[in-house]
């Protein structure tokens, strides 16, 4: 009897201790990922898909949403069942669930979006193999309760985007003198704003190994600014 | 011709890791050392020799639009390509499994060899991506397919080889701190990218 009273006593006091929803430690989730444990700069997660769709922001931004999307939802519902899935066969139970998760990003892609899902083509299906999932499933959402498994998905997501966004930034406007679309420098065939004054576009900036050196820059003035996360080689 | 065509162009042109970026995760995890990089090469290689024909048939006799006909008239007009990515990734990932298993079996030097690195494969972009574009070109033949697999594996192979390679030497050199690391691997990646642009539009 004794000892019951004892473990509920305990209880209470677990529950007494209950983080608020956006406690210190859970804000910390959302901001780490974006500067310091960034999923692409330093944890590099998730490379294949952000370097593929950055010559045009507007892909970038899609491509960014849909990885929140599903990284949200399955960080989630993972997390929800983690207790329930054997450990052996875990990578093929979250390979299920995100691809689901996949199907339905493709078929709204698809139905709403379709020049944009055309010009990801096969990458919005290589969402399901994106480390990013993957990594944050297997290293947060296996081992913590939902609400911040959710957090983390939208930290980790938004680092995802922040990244994509910026390359796309540099790429679209040195590459092609646009902005989603919009001619910034003026229209190239027909010699208008800055082409008029012999500017001119630079091809390799829409050829996939600028996003390589973009992101490398990327890390680079990162780290300067961060010496903690410098590497011993 | 047409196969070492399909062959020279998916190793060097449109080479997994230069130009569609795919498997750069693995890519990067793994090149420190060529001797790692060498035993994931030739898993991916492996891994992609046996799923793409495999995603292949059944792109060809279950997801198409009108590929269930070979079951009756009145399954001609079913359309299931919106289970291609559920399809593939469950394929690889019980090949992978399956593929490991065999390998145990009949070669334990080999198993030593890829052991630890076949079950990373599962999900690796290479393997998946290389089916879905598998899908999008839309080879006539099994034999195209399996070269396109092949050629693909090999492309990814060189690249992973050729890193480590470059690695492993500049250990010693004095790079910016800042860049050490993953910046400097990306660096080098992109300047190993712009050297295999040079094989575009390269056709025998």
């Amino acid at each position: 009897m004794a000892e019951t009273t004892e473990v509920l006593e305990e209880k209470k006091i677990k529950v007494k201790e209950r983080e608020p929803l956006f406690s210190k430690k859970n804000k910390k989730l959302i901001s780490d990922p974006l500067d310091e444990n960034n999923p692409i700069t330093i944890q590099v997660l998730g490379i294949c898909s952000a370097l593929a769709v950055t010559v045009q922001m507007k892909a970038a931004v899609v491509m960014s949403v849909a990885v929140l999307f599903v990284l949200i939802l399955a960080n989630v519902s993972i997390s929800l069942i983690r207790n329930l899935i054997p450990n052996r066969i875990r990578i093929i139970v979250q390979l299920v669930v995100v691809a689901a998760l996949v199907i339905v990003v493709d078929q709204v892609l698809k139905a709403y979006l379709f020049d944009v899902s055309k010009e990801l083509s096969v990458f919005v299906g290589l969402i399901i193999t994106n480390c990013i999932i993957m990594g944050r499933l297997e290293a947060f959402a296996l081992g913590n309760k939902p609400w911040p498994s959710a957090l983390d998905a939208i930290g980790n997501s938004l680092g995802y985007g922040m990244v994509l966004v910026i390359v796309s930034f540099f790429k679209e406007l040195f590459g092609s003198g646009k902005l989603f679309g919009f001619e910034i420098f003026g229209n190239a065939t027909e010699q208008t704003g800055l082409y008029a004054m012999g500017y001119m576009d630079n091809g390799l900036m829409l050829l996939p190994p600028s996003s390589l050196i973009i992101v490398a820059v990327y890390i680079w003035v990162q780290k300067i600014r961060n010496p903690s996360l410098i590497e011993s080689n | 011709m047409d196969l070492v065509n399909i062959f020279i162009r998916s190793a060097f042109v449109d080479n997994m890791i230069f130009a569609f970026f795919f498997g750069m995760c693995s890519y990067l995890a793994v090149s420190k050392t060529v001797k790692t990089a060498f035993g994931l090469g030739m898993a991916v290689i492996f891994v992609l020799v046996v799923t793409i024909p495999i995603n292949f048939l059944i792109e060809n006799y279950v997801l198409k639009e009108g590929a269930l006909s070979w079951l009756g008239e009145e399954f001609s007009s079913i359309n299931l390509s919106y289970l291609t990515f559920i399809m593939f990734i469950a394929v690889i990932a019980s090949t992978v499994q399956l593929v490991e298993m065999i390998v145990e079996k009949i070669s334990p030097a080999l198993y030593g060899a890829l052991g630890i690195f076949l079950p990373l494969i599962a999900v690796n972009c290479a393997i998946l991506g290389g089916a879905l574009f598998m899908q999008e070109k839309q080879f006539a033949t099994i034999s195209q397919a399996t070269v396109y697999g092949l050629g693909s594996g090999v492309g990814w192979f060189i690249a992973v080889v050729l890193i480590a390679a470059i690695r492993e030497r500049i250990r010693y050199a004095n790079i910016p701190g800042p860049l050490r690391g993953v910046g400097m691997a990306f660096l080098i990646t992109g300047l190993m990218g712009l050297a295999f642009l040079g094989f575009m539009g390269f056709e025998i």
